[in-house]
């Protein structure tokens, strides 16, 4: 207990003396969410460290990342939140639905902005409400109304008495899409089905036996980790048409179709960034990898769907770091500068361009009262003799005239639950 | 030399049945409440609180929760996670449902609840011993996360699935929700740990606790002196859930703030808390204690010292901190079975006896 206390505050004091940009990362290698949790944090502290190692920082401010391994548990979660918060971090972005639920009173309380980029709590994407919580590109009920808008361009737009199955990981990451697309087979007219998946998910015989038995017409599934390859390797065994099965975006990585082999063809999913060869991987290449910096076994992801991913969600940040930089005049940026940065995003063509990524993202621009971006997203396809995910549509705007007024009632609830009146901070 | 009777007279029976006889023992006793009231909380911050003393807290009265059920009463118990997430979800509707009423009452209340529940689930230990009554509560475990995650009545019909604590103050300080501050939050959780020691400890060496024991050593000569074993395992289960009830109230209302059945009250927290009562040593208030606070504070410790201290990935450092941690529970349960508390009564009788041993 001594030397804890002892090695404690040593640690501590001898980490809070320097003074650059922090980013802790909230990572898991390790757990059954590890095979998503290792390429998307790889992404994105190789971009860091390009960043650092390139251009000496960011405006010439040293970027410092703080690695803290959550395993996806909440506890832990919470715990690497503590540990990293009094070090000066800007941002903080957990990768998980469940400690983002830990964290939303927390950064409100404590004034750091947290991005959960496409998952997370949907109506923070009403930033009076939740002022310190972004979750720009897009998110969840997005997700869900792309997913029923490409089937309805499937489908000649017409819907009407067709059978979707909506496969789940029972937690609250999973239970997010069921509300818009209950309001979507109102709409529209489909027949839904709930099938919910309980953690890890390595287990899902009867629920596939009951999607053979019920025979939808499509099935959706919100799954993450070892539940993804389970469901497809399963989908490949009822023989259910691979083309009809459409995952969310974290729901279609190459992991989670290589172990069905061949079977996994025409396996689609959302994605809400474009997978292809950047510029940027070769300088992340050059710059990181063969300098021995790569984060985790050094690089050996770059390019993959979460790879891509997490290094979209470093440049977001960075870009945010800059534009808030720009908006102060100062280059060491407190967190509540962050915030402001991220509210004055702005993402155009000509930006991720100059990330050496063009076309990564949709175009889209955040505001005070929108921190949900342009909700935009694109269906992907697995071809399985290629190994590669091939683009099937170019980014489908989301049914904004279902989401907004969910957006809005969820955000308003939750503001009558907290006392909290809606409105921009500081001004 | 150290922890000696001698001078030590007792002049009364209350004086000579007290908990701590030894005049050391109480003194260190009344210096660690001393050091728990009256320093830390002017000294704590939240990493302390968060990483380090609310698990422990909260731990520590799950783990005398199971330790009256398993060390004492010795009914295994795998539903330790299931019973807390009552305490949990009882302590949510009553908090919504009543939010004008204090909530310490609302966390007591939700123990009462979870132990009327530990009494029903406790039925089947009247019939089963051993292996099959640790399935009968596994059951119990997995009926409850199932039901807590089946039925939206629970969760107040939010979309997410999860509940999660609102603002609550007590005396003004708010202890739940999110502009807690951590000395209240620290001092709310070491009432009821303080309280639920010094409740369990009076129990177990008073008649019922004898009952427990003798149902533990052998029930049918238990029963043949005339201990009914249907009131002992039962009052057991009863006061096992209660303190477990609350501990997940706490834990789920001013540790967490925010909650999901299923990762949070999953079948690892049954272990773990077994694992603490285990290490710590059955039958053991003080063992509870240190049983919780091995298991709290080695993975933190681990954590700190290898990550921050030598600067190790962190993949590296989670597999590791696995490693340890498993290898200790084993290097423990051969070298000393009766836990971490016997061991401390091993070191007490060498001090003793220190420096002239015979």
């Amino acid at each position: 207990m001594k030397l804890t206390l002892t090695t404690l505050a040593a640690t501590l004091a001898a980490s809070t003396a320097m003074a650059d940009l922090v980013i802790p990362d909230l990572s898991y290698r390790t757990g059954p969410y590890a095979a998503g949790g290792i390429p998307f944090s790889d992404g994105y502290q190789d971009y860091f460290t390009l960043l650092n190692e390139r251009d000496g920082g960011i405006g010439g401010e040293p970027i410092r990342l703080i690695e803290c391994e959550t395993a996806y548990d909440t506890e832990r979660g919470v715990e690497c939140y503590e540990a990293t918060k009094g070090e000066g971090a800007l941002i903080y972005q957990p990768l998980s639905t469940g400690i983002t639920y830990q964290l939303i009173p927390k950064v409100e309380a404590d004034q750091i902005p947290l991005h959960t980029m496409g998952y997370g709590r949907t109506s923070a994407a009403n930033g009076e409400v939740f002022n310190w919580v972004f979750n720009y590109p897009a998110n969840y009920w997005d997700a869900a109304s792309v997913a029923i808008n490409h089937l309805l361009e499937e489908n000649a737009g017409d819907l009407s008495g067709k059978k979707i199955a909506l496969i789940y990981h029972n937690s609250a990451y999973g239970k997010e899409p069921i509300r818009t697309l209950e309001e979507l087979s109102e709409k529209h007219g489909y027949e839904l089905t709930t099938i919910p998946v309980d953690h890890p998910g390595q287990e899902q015989k009867s629920q596939w036996l009951q999607i053979r038995r019920d025979r939808p017409d499509y099935v959706i599934m919100w799954g993450w980790g070892v539940m993804n390859q389970v469901a497809i390797q399963e989908a490949a065994n009822i023989r259910f048409p691979m083309e009809n099965f459409i995952g969310n975006w974290w729901a279609g990585a190459e992991h989670d179709v290589t172990p069905a082999g061949a079977a996994a063809d025409g396996y689609k999913s959302l994605n809400m960034n474009r997978v292809q060869e950047y510029p940027v991987f070769d300088e992340i290449r050059q710059h990181v990898i063969d300098a021995g910096l790569g984060a985790g076994d050094g690089g050996s992801s770059i390019g993959s769907v979460l790879y891509t991913r997490g290094m979209y969600a470093a440049m977001l940040a960075a870009e945010a770091i800059e534009k808030a930089q720009e908006i102060h005049g100062t280059s060491a940026i407190t967190a509540a500068q962050m915030r402001d940065g991220m509210e004055a995003l702005e993402v155009t063509e000509a930006t991720m361009e100059e990330w050496g990524a063009p076309g990564i993202g949709p175009e889209f621009s955040v505001s005070c009262q929108d921190h949900g971006g342009s909700g935009y997203g694109l269906v992907q396809q697995w071809n399985a003799e290629a190994g590669t995910w091939e683009p099937l549509t170019d980014f489908i705007q989301a049914d904004a005239e279902v989401i907004d007024p969910l957006v809005e009632g969820d955000s308003m609830s939750y503001a009558q639950e907290n006392n909290i009146t809606p409105g921009c901070p500081g001004s | 030399m150290i922890y000696r009777e001698a001078g030590d007279f007792k002049t009364s029976y209350v004086a000579d049945s007290q908990t701590f006889p030894i005049r050391m023992d109480r003194r260190a006793y009344w210096a660690a409440l001393a050091v728990a009231f009256l320093v830390i909380p002017f000294v704590i911050n939240d990493y302390w609180l968060n990483a380090v003393f609310l698990p422990f807290l909260i731990y520590a009265i799950a783990a005398l929760g199971l330790n009256i059920l398993t060390g004492y009463c010795g009914q295994v118990s795998l539903g330790t996670g299931g019973f807390m997430a009552v305490g949990a979800y009882a302590c949510y509707k009553l908090m919504t449902a009543f939010p004008d009423i204090n909530i310490t009452l609302h966390v007591i209340a939700a123990g009462a609840i979870t132990a009327g529940v530990g009494v029903l689930f406790g039925l089947p230990s009247l019939r089963i011993k051993g292996f099959y009554l640790a399935v009968a509560t596994l059951a119990a475990q997995f009926f409850l996360v199932w039901l807590f995650n089946r039925v939206p009545w629970f969760y107040n019909y939010s979309a997410s699935g999860q509940i999660s604590a609102p603002e609550r103050t007590v005396l003004g300080v708010p202890i739940t929700g999110a502009a807690t501050d951590a000395w209240a939050t620290y001092l709310f959780c070491l009432v009821f740990v303080v309280a639920s020691a010094w409740i369990a400890r009076n129990l177990t060496r008073g008649s019922v606790g004898r009952t427990w024991m003798a149902i533990r050593d052998m029930d049918i000569a238990a029963e043949i002196i005339g201990v009914s074993p249907l009131r002992a395992k039962l009052s057991a289960f009863a006061v096992s859930s209660f303190f477990i009830g609350i501990a997940g109230a706490l834990f789920f209302a001013v540790y967490l703030g925010a909650v999901e059945v299923g990762s949070a009250f999953g079948i690892d927290k049954s272990f773990l808390v077994l694992f603490m009562v285990i290490i710590g040593g059955l039958g053991s208030i003080l063992g509870s204690f240190l049983g919780a606070g091995f298991m709290v504070l080695l993975p933190v410790f681990l954590t700190n010292v290898l990550r921050d201290g030598l600067g190790w990935p962190t993949t590296l450092v989670a597999h590791l901190e696995l490693v340890i941690v498993g290898a200790l529970i084993i290097g423990f349960l051969i070298a000393e079975p009766h836990g971490l508390a016997a061991l401390w009564r091993t070191t007490k009788e060498k001090l003793r006896s220190w420096p002239f041993p015979y």
